[in-house]
């Protein structure tokens, strides 16, 4: 018997993301300039997916409170601007800065817990992070913020136009999945899969899973925090509801939709949920209704979401 | 010469109900020191104890001169003193070989390393595959462990604890749900192994227990009622009537 390849390429990755590089220019063409507008949000909650596979698909983690991390570096991105600091690469340090003690902090607790309790605890972390900025009114409470204009990368006013944003998005995503689909084949992240599929077997070859599963919940948060200052950028906006339970539970939709633990199906989760959300609200005010059908049909029907169906249908391996 | 283990006094109750009262007995380097007893006399409870998974009430193990009875199970591998499971546990969702990997991955350096494939790792494959071969494994490398048949199962659990390179290795019910040529196959591999391991054996098949053991505790009720060579422990009256009335 033959060794399989090592590194499968990741043909289905490398289409999704050619047609994402396509859209802006599809979209002008078709006179529909909106359609970058919600192609960025697909990016952004396609980095946001992304990193929460690494803790849910990878490492069995469910957060219920990612939607936190996303809330704190759009937070920074806000801060900043207050302050006169326009500098994406600095907002982005800041968002880490910011989102990782705190992820530190609540990822020890939380990884004291398994299974519903981790839930729960990550839910309840999530809450009080929004409830903190409901009730900060020094950064404008419940009404949130509104930026004035997009960040600066190296002095430059890039971001300024939607084009402009969307490939800057484009590019951080594509750091991000390449830099996590390295990560999930090695040592690490094989400690990670092991400890999801026996975190008994594990300890008996000499591992002790937590150090693990906190590195990978920190650096989950911390590419979230940096989907959070695109999410800024994309809405001039920055508001609580970014970290609202609704919005940690759309991003566990979006992966389980695309295929838990395959990076490439939290990007085409991401991106499905938001053409939905926008194709089926223009439709129908009861888009939710339509959007809950198929959710009900893909967990039933393709366990490995929309990834799992699309293998299936090409008989190839991914 | 201090034995390689020594356990001292153990207890272990959950509730009323003492499973492990007071046992004491020691392992030599090289030995293969069978423990026996009828179902429900404590045989997993004092592995998980032996192993770390579990804490004592009362008690001392030392392993290799030192106290270990505070040390955790990882810690305890790390220091030569590795388990295999009655219940097989393993890794479904990896392949054999990965599997095993895995074992050697955890004491191969740091395993804090994010980019370099690990499946590109040489090294790690080629001590792997070795343990593999050991049990017999080679053509099953790259198949997922939760495709494999259960006597095939029994061999990867040795082979994953094998790559642990254990100074002593407990065996809990190796041959648990084997028969026929998988059972002479795994008490080959474990004959194989008298020797170079040291290894406590719990075991159910009592033909396996007399072949390769050098000394046989007696457990019953989570006391050890006797303890010898083979023969000793056979012609004892009070072990027949505990436990070999059953098939003697």
């Amino acid at each position: 018997m033959s060794a399989p390849r090592l590194l499968t390429r990741p043909v289905a990755a490398l289409a999704l993301f050619a047609a994402l590089a396509a859209l802006p220019p599809v979209a002008l063409a078709l006179g529909d300039p909106f359609l970058v507008v919600v192609g960025g949000r697909m990016l952004v909650f396609a980095i946001a997916a992304l990193s929460l596979d690494l803790i849910l698909g990878y490492g069995a983690m469910v957060s219920f409170g990612h939607a936190a991390w996303l809330g704190l570096g759009a937070y920074a991105v806000g801060v900043l601007m207050r302050w006169g600091i326009d500098d994406l690469a600095l907002q982005v340090l800041a968002a880490l800065a910011v989102a990782l003690p705190v992820a530190a902090l609540t990822g020890a607790i939380s990884l004291r817990t398994r299974g519903i309790y981790f839930i729960m605890i990550t839910l309840a972390f999530g809450q009080m992070a929004y409830f903190f900025f409901v009730s900060l009114s020094a950064l404008g409470g419940d009404d949130g913020m509104a930026l004035t204009h997009r960040s600066t990368l190296a002095g430059l006013r890039l971001m300024e136009t939607d084009e402009g944003l969307y490939y800057v998005t484009l590019a951080a995503l594509a750091l991000a999945f390449a830099g996590l689909w390295a990560l999930v084949r090695s040592r690490f992240g094989r400690v990670l899969v092991g400890t999801r599929e026996n975190a008994l077997r594990m300890q008996a070859v000499g591992f002790r899973p937590f150090p693990f599963q906190l590195t990978a919940y920190l650096i989950s948060a911390g590419i979230c925090a940096v989907a959070g200052v695109f999410l800024a950028n994309q809405a001039l906006y920055v508001s609580p509801a970014y970290m609202s339970w609704q919005r940690s539970g759309e991003l566990i939709v979006m992966v389980i939709l695309g295929g838990i633990g395959n990076l490439t199906g939290a990007v085409a989760g991401a991106v499905v949920t938001i053409a939905l959300e926008e194709g089926l609200a223009r439709w129908s005010d009861h888009w939710r209704l339509g959007f809950g059908l198929l959710l009900v049909l893909v967990v039933l029907y393709s366990p490995g979401g929309l990834t799992g169906l699309a293998r299936r249908l090409t008989g190839g391996r991914e | 010469m201090t034995p390689l283990l020594a356990v001292h006094d153990l207890h272990k109750s959950y509730g009323a109900l003492a499973v492990t009262n007071g046992v004491s007995f020691t392992v030599a380097e090289g030995e293969l020191h069978a423990i026996i007893g009828p179902n429900g006399a404590g045989k997993t409870t004092l592995v998980a104890q032996l192993s770390g998974q579990i804490a004592p009430d009362r008690g001392r193990i030392d392993y290799a001169g030192q106290d270990v009875t505070r040390l955790d199970m990882p810690g305890r591998v790390r220091r030569g003193l590795a388990r295999s499971f009655q219940i097989t546990t393993l890794l479904p969702g990896l392949s054999a070989l990965e599997n095993v990997a895995l074992a050697v991955q955890a004491r191969a350096g740091s395993s804090f390393r994010f980019f370099r494939p690990a499946a590109a790792e040489r090294a790690l494959n080629a001590e792997a595959a070795d343990a593999l071969a050991e049990v017999g494994l080679t053509d099953r490398a790259y198949r997922l462990a939760g495709a494999l048949s259960h006597g095939e199962r029994r061999q990867l659990e040795l082979a994953v604890a094998l790559a642990t390179r254990p100074r002593l290795l407990l065996l809990d019910e190796p041959l648990a749900g084997t028969a026929g040529e998988e059972a002479e196959r795994l008490v080959a591999l474990i004959d194989r192994l008298k020797g170079r391991v040291s290894m406590v054996l719990i075991e159910h098949d009592m033909t396996a227990v007399f072949a390769l053991a050098d000394r046989i505790s007696v457990l019953v009720y989570g006391e050890i009622i006797a303890g010898g060579a083979p023969d000793q422990v056979r012609a004892n009256p009070k072990v027949r009537a505990a436990y070999l009335g059953e098939d003697a």
